[in-house]
């Protein structure tokens, strides 16, 4: 059982491609060594920046020997035929079988596949993965045509065996495999000859090389933090930049070094960014006074010196990008400061498109500043207040500081707008306006902040609605999933009531109209602008077009009359508005059931809450659903749906079958039995509870006073037939089950949950 | 350690190859014998450094150039490399250029930004297997002491949107300063290169504010501190970093330069589309070179443009779209050409 070690040695591969590029070469290697029966005991992968690397243990030395049966003509088939199947069979006549069966004698041959050595498939194999290995992005070097990540120079494929070690012989493009490799570039370059793993990973360290990532992180961690430590510091986590750094070095040497005094006045996310960003280092933390006061740079070598000149050159780099980050932060600042201040910023967005069909940044932060003054009172922001934060949430993106680091949008924006003298509202909803960016992010709470980011996000979304640009499949390019659920987590982490219909329709409306306005003839502009003023009077878009058409329709003063026929430029609006702002409303229903179902509540139950009226208020509705999966969640609750949904099927039959609704109140003396007459007392008893209760929006107590309905449900179905011989009593007791109808579908349209 | 012997040895190799035909064989073991001296003293100016890189790539064997003498963004828009990186022709050049870019215009007060800048810039085709040792060869020579610095090939895949090029390769990584971009060619005006060739390209005021331990780019020592007039890099370029920052940034005037954008795209195509062959001598000669000169002008008033702020973001696409435009022409008639490689008699 040989052992197998493979190793691709290359220039200097891409910290962010080795650790999958090692488990692709696994893969790729594994899989086509077991397709060619060469089974094993283990495998594992390693990479540094210079290689690749594989380890296979307990191989087979062989691949076992192969009996294909194959089934043939019929023996007395026309000879063209049967000399086809001995060609394709590579057999003579004479070495076919002939079988009786029941469709005569048929022809079989039995081809003998031997078994081949392990090191002409693992050489065939390795040819193949090299060929079509699955790097992010290749290249070619000199005048060959072979494709690698970066130039392969040499290539180890050995395998060892108690009775030795063998060099698979493999040739690849004018590389021939071999037994050496090399250690570290500049500590130890010389040749180094491999028999197995063991021996390569043990000489590798010898010659500087730590072969595992993994440990070569740990090593790097263990070593900044106890560094820190020494200190009185800490150092700030980053997993990634662990992961990037830790393949970029074969031998990680950890030097700390100090930030020079005049940029610790900069705000620590400048300090963290620019220097996880150009030059990988880690931040180093004073505990005591909480601000970014080092750095942690991690070498790929040790020096004579300890490192002196490396930590002296890398302090000066930093000095250097250090003082282009002070000089944006003092711009900016100048700029933020001056008379004109922010504006001038915004101003510049003018010139900036947002989406080529949604016009510019600038018109986009106009729309927000509108959208976010409607919001305001919903959420409990001051209107105005509401509206200078969203016109200054979006301004930094025209500052030097975020230019050059794009991901410090919106903070910087609150370090200027501070600056600028603004409100500790207006700073803040610049840099949590863009939140929560992922499921896991932080929801706004402050009002202010509440009002632009959710303006943020609904303006995104109607437009990118409006001009048809919805999110297909796996296909999102401009997150409107992470926007919609941003939407929904705003709305119902911090229980704003808010009907989303008004402001859907509202703001899709404002995007016809604004493709409309320069050509729409003046009828149609009025009618809409008309409609769009009194959209939030009537809550949605069609209450307020109906009325302002009838209106207009009956009015003297204006002297023409809206065309709404069917294919009227009005009556296109008015459908399309309608069904782009139920889509969204879908779409933003769609998402909030994997938002829910990741809380554990499952997706009937929505449904359920969804078909009741309201449901545009999305913290209703996630209100109604938890109380109803709650309730679902205990013995009564499951009973009383299926009490429900048989009260429901009879009642529903009967009306079917009647032709009529059964919605006339029953009376308890038509009562017959004492069951039926627990059932009229508990129905009026919970119905006592539950209208109160729903006029509280306290479902909770709503379906807890259903769910003690269970017991009395249960009796009257054991005690009585519903569909009596007497049609008196029959009538009533249908009217009985209405009201049991009326009462469950009160929070949830129970008729949708499974079960 | 350092790269002696083993370093000649395989660059010699892939140089025979080039120079061959051009029969220079004392050439060659002229070559090996220049390898033989020590270690170079620290250099102790801004010109030395430039000085002993010119050495170095002579001494293994590239053709010296002078720079281009047009205003251009980087030292790899001189026709040595982007044409000459095109076709199957073997090259090997190395030179200085003067390079600008006009929104890094600092007044000559940031330490280390200036809109006017030198970068120093070798070409090999094909590149040799020893690319990486030969670059660090260099670096030695400069006075970089390999047994004291962090050396680094860090990822950086180079992309030229106007010049329709890429290529995959790394920052070279000095204790954590960049000091040179590494790269392999693939693609260039749209045209797969075939042969791949290396690039290297060394910031050279950065690179030698480094060696020469300088913290302000102007403070550096122009020529040797001991010469009878000693000159900084301030001595020699302050005034003129103050003088293009204000021009770039507040006084170029806007409409002349967009009339002289189209202008220079309107000559370029004007001088692709004369015929192959010159009516008065009777000779086929493809002006692709005049007609790049116009690109490389192009290239430049955008970037002026742009530093004037007058350029949108949407208007930065189209610009630079209209420059790749005109490489990728410069390009496909380079290719018809004897430089490209182009042979009258197989066409």
């Amino acid at each position: 059982m040989p052992d197998l070690l493979i190793e691709l040695f290359s220039e200097e591969i891409p910290a962010r491609m080795q650790r999958r590029a090692a488990e692709d070469l696994q893969k790729l290697m594994t899989n086509g060594l077991v397709e060619a029966g060469l089974t094993y005991a283990s495998a594992a992968c390693f990479s540094t920046p210079r290689r690749l690397a594989l380890a296979v243990e307990g191989m087979l030395d062989a691949s076992p020997r192969q009996v294909e049966e194959r089934k043939g003509p019929k023996a007395d088939a026309p000879e063209k035929a049967i000399e086809g199947f001995l060609r394709g069979a590579g057999l003579t006549r004479d070495q076919l079988e002939e079988r009786e069966t029941p469709k005569g004698k048929i022809l079989f041959a039995k081809i003998e596949k031997p078994g081949r050595p392990a090191a002409e498939i693992v050489a065939e194999v390795l040819e193949h993965t090299i060929r079509n290995f699955p790097w992010p992005k290749s290249m070619r070097w000199g005048t060959g045509s072979l494709k690698w990540v970066r130039p392969l120079h040499s290539i180890v494929c050995v395998m060892s065996a108690e009775d030795g070690v063998e060099v698979v012989p493999f040739e690849l493009d004018g590389i021939t495999a071999g037994d050496v490799t090399y250690g570290h570039r500049f500590l130890a370059p010389a040749v180094i000859k491999v028999s197995g793993f063991e021996d390569y990973e043990a000489k590798l360290k010898r010659a500087f090389v730590v072969l595992n990532a993994c440990e070569r992180a740990g090593t790097i961690w263990h070593d900044a933090t106890n560094m820190a430590f020494a200190a009185g510091m800490e150092v700030v986590e980053d997993e990634g930049l662990l992961k990037e750094v830790s393949g970029l070095v074969e031998w990680p040497v950890v030097l700390m070094g100090p930030i020079g005094a005049d940029f610790l006045e900069l705000p620590a996310e400048v300090l963290q960014t620019s220097m996880r960003e150009h030059q990988k280092f880690f931040s180093v933390r004073n505990t005591k006074t909480g601000r970014i006061e080092k750095f942690i740079t991690v070498a790929n070598r040790t020096t004579a010196d300890e490192g002196a000149t490396i930590l002296a050159g890398n302090e000066k780099v930093l000095g250097a990008r250090l003082s282009d980050a002070k000089f944006f932060w003092e711009n900016d600042l100048r700029v933020a400061t001056s008379d004109e201040g922010m504006a001038t910023w915004v101003k510049a967005l003018e010139n900036v498109t947002f989406h080529n069909k949604l016009g510019t940044q600038a018109e986009l932060i106009e729309r927000m500043a509108v959208l976010a003054r409607e919001l305001a009172p919903m959420v409990g922001a001051d209107p105005d207040e509401a509206k200078e934060a969203a016109r200054l949430a979006k301004a930094d993106l025209s500052s030097e500081m975020v230019y050059e680091f794009p991901e410090l949008q919106g903070l910087m924006g609150s370090y200027y707008a501070r600056a600028a003298g603004k409100s500790d509202a207006v700073a803040d909803a610049a840099r949590e306006h863009y939140a929560p960016l992922g499921p896991s992010d932080d929801v706004p709470t402050a009002p202010v902040s509440v009002a632009v980011a959710l303006a943020e996000k609904i303006d995104k979304l109607t437009g990118f609605w409006a001009i048809d640009e919805k999110p297909t499949g796996s296909k999102d390019p401009f997150a409107l999933r992470r926007a919609a659920l941003g939407v929904i987590r705003i709305l119902v982490e911090n229980r704003v009531a808010l009907s989303l219909d008004q402001h859907l329709d509202s703001e899709l409306l404002k995007y016809e109209l604004t493709q409309l306005r320069p050509t729409a003839p003046e009828p149609d502009l009025f009618t809409l602008e008309s409609t769009l003023a009194e959209i939030a009077d009537h809550g949605v878009f069609g209450a307020a077009f109906r009325t302002v058409v009838d209106r207009i329709k009956h009015s003297d003063t204006h002297p023409f009359v809206p065309d709404v026929s069917d294919g009227s430029l009005l009556q296109t609006v008015a459908v399309r508005v309608q069904a782009k702002s139920a889509d969204l409303l879908s779409f933003l229903h769609d998402r909030l059931k994997v938002y829910l179902k990741d809380q554990g509540v499952r997706h009937d139950i929505i449904d359920a809450c969804i078909a009741m009226p309201g449901n545009d208020d999305l913290t209703l509705l996630v209100k109604r659903a938890k109380a109803l999966s709650e309730t679902l969640k205990t013995d009564d609750g499951e009973n009383l749906i299926q009490g429900f949904k048989r009260a429901n099927n009879i009642l529903t039959q009967a009306e079917e079958a009647d032709g009529v609704e059964y919605s006339y109140g029953a009376d308890v003396k038509f009562a017959e039995v004492d069951e039926e007459r627990a059932l009229f007392k508990a129905l009026d008893e919970a119905e006592a509870t539950i209208t109160p209760a729903m006029e509280a929006q306290d479902f909770t107590t709503a379906m807890s006073a259903m769910a003690s309905l269970r017991g009395p449900i249960d009796g009257f179905f054991d005690a009585v037939q519903v569909n009596s011989d007497n049609g008196t009593i029959r009538r009533n007791r249908l009217n009985l089950l209405s009201r049991i109808r009326t009462i469950c579908t009160s929070v949830a349209d129970l008729t949708k949950i499974d079960g | 350690m350092g790269y002696g012997a083993e370093i000649v040895t395989m660059v010699q190799l892939t140089l025979a190859r080039h120079t061959r035909r051009k029969g220079a064989q004392d050439q060659r073991s002229k070559l090996m014998s220049d390898n033989t001296e020590n270690r170079p003293q620290k250099p102790k100016s801004f010109q030395a450094i430039i000085l002993a890189l010119q050495n170095y790539w002579a001494r293994h064997g590239c053709a010296i150039l002078q720079p281009y003498d047009m205003e251009v963004g980087a030292g790899t828009f001189h026709p040595a490399t982007t044409l000459r990186s095109l076709g199957t022709n073997p090259w090997a050049a190395a030179y200085v250029q003067p390079s600008r870019r006009p929104t890094d215009g600092r007044y000559g007060e940031n330490p280390n930004r200036l809109q006017h800048y030198y970068q120093y810039q070798v070409l090999i085709k094909p590149s040799p297997p020893n690319l990486q040792e030969l670059y660090l060869g260099s670096l030695e020579a400069i006075g970089i002491n390999m047994d004291l610095h962090d050396i680094r090939f860090v990822e950086d895949d180079w992309e030229s949107p106007t010049l329709g090029a890429w290529g995959l390769g790394w920052e070279v990584w000095c204790d954590g300063m960049e000091v040179s971009q590494f790269t392999y060619f693939q693609q260039v005006g749209g045209h797969d290169c075939h042969p791949v060739s290396g690039e290297l390209t060394y910031g050279l005021e950065r690179l030698a504010m480094y060696v020469l331990g300088v913290d302000h780019v102007m403070d550096m020592p122009f020529n040797d501190p001991d010469a009878p007039i000693p000159m900084t890099y301030r001595d020699v370029f302050k005034q003129t970093e103050e003088e293009y920052a204000r021009w770039n940034f507040d006084v170029a005037n806007t409409e002349v330069l967009l009339r002289q954008f189209e202008e220079a795209e309107a000559h370029c195509k004007v001088i692709l589309d004369e015929a192959p062959v010159d009516p008065k001598t009777g000779k086929r000669i493809i002006m692709v070179h005049p007609a790049y000169d116009q690109c490389i002008k192009a290239s430049h008033i955008f970037n002026l443009l742009d530093a004037r702020g007058v350029i949108s973001v949407t208007e930065r696409q189209a610009y630079i779209g209209r420059v790749r435009a005109l490489s990728k022409m410069c390009a496909d008639a380079f290719v018809l050409t004897r430089a490209g490689g182009y042979s009258e008699d197989a066409a």
